[in-house]
């Protein structure tokens, strides 16, 4: 770490630390001695583990992020979420209908929403969290589908929904009822699937299997990409 | 003619046929509903609370956002979310500090909202806009052999200052009827509740109150009973099935939304889809009248 860079005050838990400015939470957490071992993932912004809520210094508001892109600030104040421990009802596509009567017999405190905007609010990825709901309540899955497509599960959203809807929940059902039974179908992966259920690759994967590091970076470095 | 249009969620669901016979018939009178963007639920049911501004902001944020896009009213086709958007619309404007506070609220919208979108029910609009002269004009297929009992439930004439019509003696949905060829035939229950989200909770509320509608309207010559409520239309149709296993003087009438017969009367025709959405076959009682 660079020794003359500016150090600043950010709140963990009640207690006060250095760390250097410009860090994300998370570098900033383990530059002050935490050793992380839930609520972080990937560090990249995609798999939505390090779900946090913060408080900037002088402002009022609780605010949500991802500790591994959200860069701290002087004062600021910071407690993360590991894990939201949020209603995930088990269900078989197969038995579902892609219409409003899947959620209304797994979700059905879905339809408490009033609008108020408040998971909209929370969303670290900008996603109009409470327009999807609205369209899964008129039975529109493939705009809910389509509007939540970035979220990443943090949890911030049914954290803080005063009707305590489960909104990312009802979004992977509504991306799932959308991809099985209303989403444009592609020929080519039912083709795909077919010549691998025929086990066209199998001799070539065994291949793979039994090659040495070297042979397949070589294979791989040298490989020809059709672009048809 | 261009209506800028509230759909409201049941009618992209249970009530779709609605909807669908609405743009439809609208078509043959050169009008379209022309759907505003990024809408959310009414808010289902006006709320009586005088302070829970959480209430209100449904229906609170598709004025604003209609006002948003440049619309200065919004036609309306389900009772329900006429009633709830037409009331919080003026609970909200007539007080500029609960306006204020909602205002502030919803600071995401990025604009406040002032309060001036209108609300109209669809049927207003073919009355006083599109007038019943022009419609019956246009009909192509007259209902002249249909017996008609317009049902108005609660949400288009209650309170009395949101009412559509009188609201003790309603006529518009007759009118309509009459200007389409069919025979209106007035009932006593007409303007009685259905027994609405008692449905679920308590059915022998509702089971009661749609048997006692139903025979009404039956006692009164009608073949069909028409509506523009899918709470209504819901109870009524669907609940026929039990009702006519426990009522020994009951005969099942279908139950119709008030587009479809504009439809059929309209030229537009009929759609076996429609049908599905209902609960007592529809068809039957049309294909005997020659209208199918």
């Amino acid at each position: 770490m660079d020794e003359k860079r500016k150090m600043i005050k950010v709140y963990m838990a009640g207690e006060h630390f250095d760390v250097p400015e410009g860090s994300t939470i998370i570098t900033a957490l383990e530059y002050a001695g935490f050793q992380l071992k839930r609520g972080v993932g990937c560090r990249e912004g995609y798999c939505g583990a390090c779900a946090t809520v913060y408080r900037e210094k002088g402002d009022y508001k609780l605010q949500g992020g991802l500790a591994c892109q959200t860069v701290v600030t002087d004062g600021m104040a910071i407690t993360m979420v590991p894990n939201v421990p949020a209603e995930k009802p088990i269900y078989n596509l197969d038995e579902l209908k892609p219409d409003v009567s899947s959620f209304i017999k797994l979700f059905p405190n879905v339809f408490r929403c009033v609008s108020c905007n408040t998971c909209t609010k929370a969303c670290p990825q900008e996603i109009e969290v409470m327009d999807y709901v609205q369209a899964i309540i008129r039975g529109d899955l493939a705009r809910a589908a389509d509007l939540s497509f970035d979220c990443i599960r943090c949890g911030l959203c049914a954290l803080r929904c005063p009707s305590e809807i489960v909104q990312y929940n009802n979004a992977m059902l509504a991306k799932r009822l959308y991809a099985k039974y209303l989403a444009p179908k592609s020929p080519e992966l039912e083709n795909r699937i077919s010549e691998i259920e025929k086990g066209k690759y199998d001799e070539e994967i065994k291949n793979l299997k039994t090659m040495s590091k070297e042979k397949i970076s070589e294979k791989y470095y040298s490989r020809e990409i059709k672009i048809s | 003619m261009n209506l800028p249009y509230y759909p409201g969620c049941t009618l992209k669901a249970n009530a779709s046929h609605f909807e669908d016979s609405a743009i439809k018939a609208l078509e043959k009178l050169n009008c379209q509903l022309q759907e505003m963007k990024d809408w959310v639920c009414c808010g289902t049911v006006f709320s009586l609370s005088n302070d829970d501004l959480m209430l209100q902001l449904s229906s609170i944020r598709n004025l604003l956002r209609a006002e948003k896009q440049g619309l200065n009213e919004l036609i309306v086709l389900c009772s329900m979310c006429y009633n709830t958007l037409k009331r919080s619309k003026d609970f909200i404007t007539d007080d500029k500090e609960k306006l204020e506070k909602v205002n502030n609220f919803m600071y995401m919208e990025e604009v406040d909202y002032k309060g001036t979108v209108d609300i109209y029910h669809l049927l207003t609009i073919l009355k006083d806009r599109i007038t019943f002269e022009t419609i019956q004009d246009k009909v192509k297929k007259p209902l002249n052999s249909l017996k008609l009992g317009a049902f108005y439930g609660c949400l288009l004439v209650r309170p009395k200052e949101y009412a559509i019509d009188d609201f003790e003696g309603p006529t518009i949905i007759e009118d309509l009827l009459s200007a389409l060829g069919a025979e209106s035939l007035d009932f006593a229950y007409k303007l009685e509740c259905c027994g609405a989200y008692q449905t679920l909770t308590q059915k022998d509320v509702s089971l009661k109150r749609s048997y006692e509608i139903i025979r009404s309207a039956s006692r009164a010559g009608c073949e069909a009973i028409v509506t523009s409520c899918p709470l209504c239309a819901y109870n009524l149709d669907f609940l026929q099935k039990e009702i006519d296993e426990e009522q020994v003087d009951f005969n099942k009438i279908p139950i119709f939304y008030f587009t479809e017969l504009m439809s059929i009367a309209l030229g537009a025709g009929w759609s076996s889809k429609w049908s599905e959405l209902h609960f007592v076959d529809p068809e039957q009682l049309l294909r005997d009248k020659h209208l199918l």
